[in-house]
């Protein structure tokens, strides 16, 4: 259960003017400006659901993500994640949820993917039972048999994303953050991680948000979508509350970002 | 708690040999960086020797008890930036947002820090050390005895804490800023450079800053005193350990800024 309750983030920005008078001159004094990165956000969130977390580019998506993952504190608000409160039990709360962030990996680029996987498994202390089942799993339904034993920098995009995917859930987490998860995939590749993951949501009743981009994922994946633009929550409902008539996934949402102005 | 402390070591053993085995992917290039380190600091090694050939003696120490000092410190700060290198790549951390990832592991923040890299290369500089540090043993006429070989190891635990604590400091204060961090290495690079000879050369208040504020002279000249059998109180011994104090701001400092972290875009 993920309950969020008036959670407002702001962060602040150094700005100055192009050229380099002016960066001189940011030197000595520093010109701030205040970002409300997140104001007043509620939400709730079931176990096993899985939603998609939707929004244009700086509307607050990954604050949202970083703040329920613990790494960064809100400013006020109450936040609590199966009854803890990420950025005060910390240690507590990474034990339990697994984090993909799509633009960066956790995999190391130069050893074989088995050696971060062993390494993942000593961090998060895994047993070696729940280990070996999880790994053995992980590895039929991601197709990683030959993947294992390359080093990362070999991989192809796809084939590290769903390495990435399969290291994040090697501690069994109860809730899975995924922070643009089929960016930059091929067709074929994004198909197989929706699949993936939704077969882990039923398998493991394994709670999934997922921010992303691509509408169809969330065509693909969620029953449920939470619309967010300028740090505000605009909606939320499920899929067939934001379509009308047989208009096309993409222009709906693009006429919902039109309708709000963001 | 024991528990916890063995797991902490085994994961430390873990990074360390992941380490190894990324530095193994690309060997040519670890030994040439090695051989470069040796010679680098050969080079030094060179300086303070052309220096001896016009004199005598720098403030009453010899060239082999100069040489003494200076591997001391060298191998200090080779250790230093070997375990604790990941400190130095801290901002690279901080700008690309990859201490993210750190955060959402249950584990303590500076283990992960510390376990990213291990700067392994400095071997080269270390070699050279222990090369320096034999010359000037068997040269300086140290009457060895088992407080002296016990001071010796204090010193380089001692060192390696104020090196490791000065690493610390730098990284802290990425939180606060990226830009001009390159000051830090007056005091980081400096002090290995400042290291060659021993603190008192360099003055009365020199020596008062590097006993109280940074405590450099607490590893390097008090313990060399004795070592040389210039000042035989026995207090003297453990001097170096006292330097391990200066972990304690270093880390507050540490604390401070993680909980002021703001992280990068997505």
């Amino acid at each position: 259960m993920i309950i969020m309750e008036h959670v407002c983030k702001s962060y602040k920005i150094a700005k100055r003017n192009a050229g380099l008078s002016e960066a001189c001159k940011a030197l000595f004094c520093r010109e701030y400006e205040v970002i409300h990165a997140l104001s007043d956000v509620s939400f709730t969130i079931r176990d096993g659901e899985m939603v998609g977390y939707i929004g244009p580019n700086g509307a607050g998506k990954s604050s949202t993500i970083k703040i329920l993952s613990g790494i960064l504190t809100p400013d006020s608000g109450v936040v609590k994640v199966d009854g803890r409160i990420p950025y005060k039990n910390r240690m507590e709360h990474v034990k339990e949820i697994g984090v993909v962030f799509g633009q960066r990996s956790q995999l190391w680029w130069d050893v074989p993917v088995i050696d971060s996987f062993e390494l993942l498994k000593d961090i998060y202390s895994i047993p070696k039972e729940t280990y070996h089942a999880n790994l053995e799993e992980l590895t039929e339904l991601l197709h990683l048999t030959e993947l294992l034993r390359s080093p990362v920098r070999q991989l192809s995009l796809g084939q590290r994303m769903r390495c990435e995917i399969a290291a994040s859930l090697l501690h069994s987490p109860r809730i899975l953050f995924l922070d643009e998860p089929t960016i930059g995939l091929d067709a074929v590749s994004k198909i197989a991680v929706r699949e993936f993951i939704k077969k882990q949501n039923e398998l493991h009743k394994t709670t999934v948000i997922l921010t992303t981009h691509d509408m169809q994922d969330i065509e693909a994946l969620s029953q449920r979508i939470i619309l967010i633009g300028k740090g505000k929550i605009l909606l939320d409902g499920t899929l067939d509350d934001i379509k009308r008539g047989d208009a096309g996934i993409d222009e709906t949402v693009a006429e919902l970002y039109r309708a709000y102005d963001i | 708690m024991l528990l916890k402390i063995k797991g902490a070591v085994r994961l430390y053993w873990h990074y360390l040999s992941i380490n190894v085995r990324c530095a193994m992917q690309y060997k040519t290039s670890f030994f040439l960086t090695a051989l470069g380190q040796f010679l680098v600091s050969f080079n030094v090694f060179l300086g303070i020797y052309f220096m001896f050939r016009r004199f005598r003696a720098v403030d009453g120490f010899t060239y082999s008890e100069v040489l003494l000092c200076f591997s001391v410190t060298l191998m200090e700060f080779s250790l230093a930036e070997m375990f604790a290198r990941g400190f130095d790549l801290f901002p690279e951390m901080v700008r690309t947002g990859s201490f993210d990832q750190v955060l959402v592991r249950p584990q303590n923040e500076i283990l992960q820090v510390l376990g990213s890299k291990f700067e392994l290369t400095r071997i080269g500089r270390m070699l050279q050390a222990v090369v320096m540090f034999w010359y000037g043993v068997s040269h300086s006429g140290v009457d060895w005895s088992f407080s002296k070989i016990a001071t010796v190891i204090f010193m380089l635990i001692g060192g390696c804490a104020v090196f490791s604590g000065l690493f610390l400091i730098y990284a802290a204060l990425c939180f606060f800023t990226l830009e001009g961090l390159e000051f830090m290495n007056v005091l980081t690079d400096g002090a290995r450079e400042y290291g060659r000879y021993p603190v008192s050369i360099y003055g009365k208040k020199m020596l008062l800053v590097t006993t109280f504020l940074i405590p450099y002279a607490l590893v390097q000249y008090y313990p060399l005193l004795y070592l040389l059998g210039k000042d035989s109180r026995p207090f003297l011994i453990y001097v170096p350990l006292l330097a391990v104090w200066f972990l304690l701001p270093s880390y507050a400092l540490w604390r401070f800024g993680v909980r002021h972290y703001q992280s990068s875009g997505s």
